[in-house]
């Protein structure tokens, strides 16, 4: 690897000139040379360090990425260029009580969504006692008629959930979208602990940050917990779609650090309702598949058909109790953006709690009142389609065009359920350094919470980051990338 | 193990091996063309060629051009880049089996190796790519051998690699023998390091390079790892621990099929086997045909009929 030098390393300070508050919150600094304290060793780093540095640091981080395969493929010429996902140097550090209130938060959200699920797929009394409506939850994309009145295992429906939070100009952290389906990103927010530590070793070990490298056991603790009962010793499998799906890496990757098999549908095979799957032994008995594949593709018998990514069979297996899955089938509608406005009074209505953390405020289109004041004011506002995720879908009312925003208007008109708005938020930004000086750009917070015997949250979870400068969408589909998160012990 | 997982880590191995076995050829083949000796550069490579890729060499293609097609041309089934990448791809399906270091270096080796960009008559860039698979062939070994559990998934990658092996060392005895009443010294030299031979023989047989000798030695000299004699028996020991994890497979066949191979090169003088040499090489490489049949059967791709019965 070519090591680039500076000849005119400029000193540290220079690195920080084009910082420039912009009214969102910012992470590390209270005002302009006045860093919060959680930053301050980050700061004083960033003071000595000058860009030829950071680079070369940078250099470094992005080689063992390259190195490691964590990596993606860029089609469009025969060999298949493979990129490194974007990533940013810079830590974003989270303090001991400021998690503490995430923590608790997503504890209670996860909680009440669990007991949501399990009611709506069985008695329902959510809708009878009047606090959702039926026709919101009747309509949702990712509901799943055929889960009515199946017991899934241990009563738990969201095994793996991906929470994005995020903070508000005032600095409190606020739910933006729960991920209650297949969340992806865990591997990064493993892998780029491993190459921070070996970029700023005594910095992370002056900040005394919470580890999170216990993830894959808590997560295969978490996958035996659903085994069906008289499995005393279950055999745990990572369902992927294949070597071509872009989270293939991740798949590989946990299935490694738990130590489990990786198979794909054409490794399994049901037979009698038993699932096996095929080894050179001869056929192994399967318990817990943790499936990496949309409910749709499962199995080619009861959802879409043709599907060659699932097995045949898998769903009646699942009915006789002889598989669990996590997550659950059906969890989608749950993570529903139009339901998501219902969450606060879900939290109410099954925990008799006021939720910890709050939801952005968000208007359903489906509600003529709503729908008008929304309409007259695009601009202002975010629309986003109810099902789609990655940032596809969506208006951003101040970045937009009049004939972006008429043609919006079109779209909210013919199919107003498909659709809800949200105030267009300021995200709280980080130091990342860009084109050799450190700059703020938007982030937010995507921790992971497992939900076996206990609830798990693991102290960190992917920020990502708008790498565009003014950009507001993370997604690393749309130029986001991502930073490693410190939570610190105290 | 899964199926599937046996079948890739079996193509891996033989994918690298195969992309080896060109490199050491090209390499002492190379260094061979640089000296003017009796038989002509062209025959020389023709010989090279044939033994690696027999589909190119019926085209008679120029020195040159053979070698950078042998290095680096994406169509050819043999070429160096695209056995390099069918191992990394076999690798990348089955990323988990393997340990973090090789994955490592392969997949860095591979994006050094296709990141090549050259030249149809640049010959020494063709030749730094040989050298690097070289360095990371061995460098391969050692960290395979170092970091892998020697379970199921080893035996796999060591029945590829040597299947391969005995195969490629078949195919390059009989391009070299078939022409033996012309070759010189420097020929024997060329075929001796083809199998990174040279050093190794001149300690067992002096330096004194007769053809009988060097046949013997890499046919049938059961310490030196380039040898069919070598390559046979990991063969058979990978074979024998598979069979002895699962002991409800039904391996006779496997067993009758490696057990007749191995009595090929076991209980043979090289003076018997000489006047019939072509005919011998190539009832191994039928052999070692059979037995990759049989082993797909028998672990890779049985019906689910088989299965439920046993």
């Amino acid at each position: 690897m070519i090591i680039e030098t500076d000849a005119t390393d400029r000193g540290g300070e220079e690195t920080l000139r084009h910082y420039e508050l912009n009214g969102a919150y910012d992470e590390m600094f209270r005002g302009i040379d006045n860093p919060r304290k959680q930053y301050r060793p980050l700061h004083n780093l960033l003071l000595t360090l000058g860009p030829g540095e950071l680079r070369r640091s940078k250099q470094e981080a992005d080689q063992s990425f390259f190195n490691q395969g964590i990596t993606f493929t860029v089609y469009g010429n025969d060999k298949g260029t493979e990129r490194i996902f974007p990533h940013d140097l810079l830590p974003r550090i989270i303090t001991a009580a400021e998690w503490d209130t995430i923590e608790r938060g997503l504890t209670q959200r996860i909680t009440a969504l669990n007991l949501f699920l399990k009611d709506i797929y069985h008695d329902a009394k959510i809708i009878e006692d009047g606090v959702v409506p039926g026709s919101i939850i009747y309509t949702c994309k990712h509901y799943r008629r055929e889960m009515r009145g199946i017991k899934v295992p241990r009563d738990i429906y969201i095994t793996v959930v991906g929470t994005d939070l995020i903070r508000n100009p005032e600095g409190k952290f606020v739910v933006l979208e729960d991920n209650l389906r297949v969340p992806s990103g865990v591997s990064y927010m493993l892998t780029s602990r491993r190459v921070m530590k070996q970029i700023f070793p005594s910095l992370f070990q002056k900040c005394r940050v919470r580890p999170i490298e216990q993830y894959s056991q808590a997560l295969l603790q978490t996958l035996r917990f659903l085994a069906p009962e008289g499995r005393s010793k279950p055999t745990v499998v990572l369902l992927t779609p294949g070597s071509y799906n872009s989270a293939y890496f991740e798949h590989t990757y946990l299935a490694r650090q738990m130590g489990i098999e990786l198979v794909e549908g054409r490794d399994l095979v049901v037979h009698d309702n038993i699932v096996y799957m095929r080894t050179t032994f001869g056929l192994q008995r399967v318990d817990v598949i943790y499936r990496r594949i949309d409910d749709d593709f499962l199995d080619p018998l009861v959802f879409e058909g043709g599907s060659a990514l699932g097995a045949v069979g898998l769903f009646n297996a699942y009915r006789a109790g002889n598989i669990a899955f996590a997550n659950a089938l059906g969890t989608g509608v749950a993570d529903d953006k139009a339901i998501y406005a219902y969450v606060p009074k879900i939290i109410r209505y099954y925990l008799d709690q006021d939720p910890i953390l709050e939801n952005v405020e968000t208007f359903l289109m489906s509600d003529p009142a709503q729908r008008d004041l929304v309409c007259q004011r695009l601009d202002q506002y975010v629309v986003k389609a109810v099902g789609e995720s990655g940032g596809y879908g969506m208006l951003i009312g101040p970045h937009s065009t009049e004939q972006e925003r008429s043609e919006f208007r079109e779209k909210i008109m013919a199919q107003p359920r498909n659709y809800i708005a949200q105030p267009t938020i300021n995200l709280s930004t980080a130091p990342c350094f860009v084109d050799g000086n450190i700059e703020p750009r938007h982030v937010d917070l995507r921790p992971y919470v497992l939900y076996g015997e206990k609830i798990t949250i693991i102290p960190g979870g992917l920020t990502r980051v708008a790498l565009r400068k003014g950009s507001l969408v993370v997604n690393s589909s749309q130029g986001g990338g991502s930073k490693d998160t410190w939570v610190l012990q105290n | 193990m899964l199926s599937r997982v046996a079948d890739s880590l079996y193509w891996m191995s033989r994918y690298f091996e195969r992309a080896d076995n060109a490199a050491r050829v090209l390499k002492a083949t190379y260094g061979l063309i640089l000296n003017p000796a009796k038989f002509s550069t062209e025959e020389r490579w023709f010989r090279a060629v044939s033994s690696l890729a027999p589909g190119a060499a019926a085209n008679n293609v120029d020195p040159q051009r053979a070698l950078f097609l042998l290095v680096t041309d994406p169509e050819g089934a043999f070429s160096i880049m695209k056995c390099i990448s069918g191992a990394r791809e076999n690798a990348r399906q089955v990323r988990e089996e393997i340990s973090y270091e090789m994955w490592e270096h392969l997949n860095r080796l591979f994006h050094d190796v296709t990141g090549f960009v050259l030249q149809p008559n640049d010959d020494a860039g063709a030749m730094r790519v040989v050298s690097l698979v070289r360095e990371g062939s061995y460098r391969l070994s050692g960290i395979s051998a170092a970091t892998m559990n020697y379970d199921e998934a080893w035996h796999f990658i060591q029945l590829g690699k040597y299947i391969e092996r005995a195969c490629n060392l078949c195919v390059l005895l009989d391009a070299y023998f078939v022409v033996d009443k012309h070759a010189d010294d420097l020929d024997w030299v060329g075929l001796l390091s083809s199998c990174a031979a040279f050093e190794a023989y001149c300690k067992a047989c002096t330096a004194e390079l007769k053809p009988d000798r060097i046949a013997n030695f890499l046919l049938l000299k059961p310490e030196f790892p380039y040898s069919v004699r070598f390559s046979l028996d990991r063969m058979h020991e990978a074979l024998t621990s598979i069979s002895n994890l699962s002991l409800s497979r039904r391996t006779e066949k496997i067993e009758r099929l490696i057990g007749r191979l191995r009595s090929m090169v076991a209980y043979v003088q090289v003076g018997e086997i000489l006047a019939g040499l072509h005919k011998y090489l190539a009832a191994i490489i039928e052999q070692c045909r059979e037995l990759h049949a049989a082993v797909h059967e028998l672990y890779i791709d049985y019906p689910i009929e088989v299965a439920f019965q046993s």
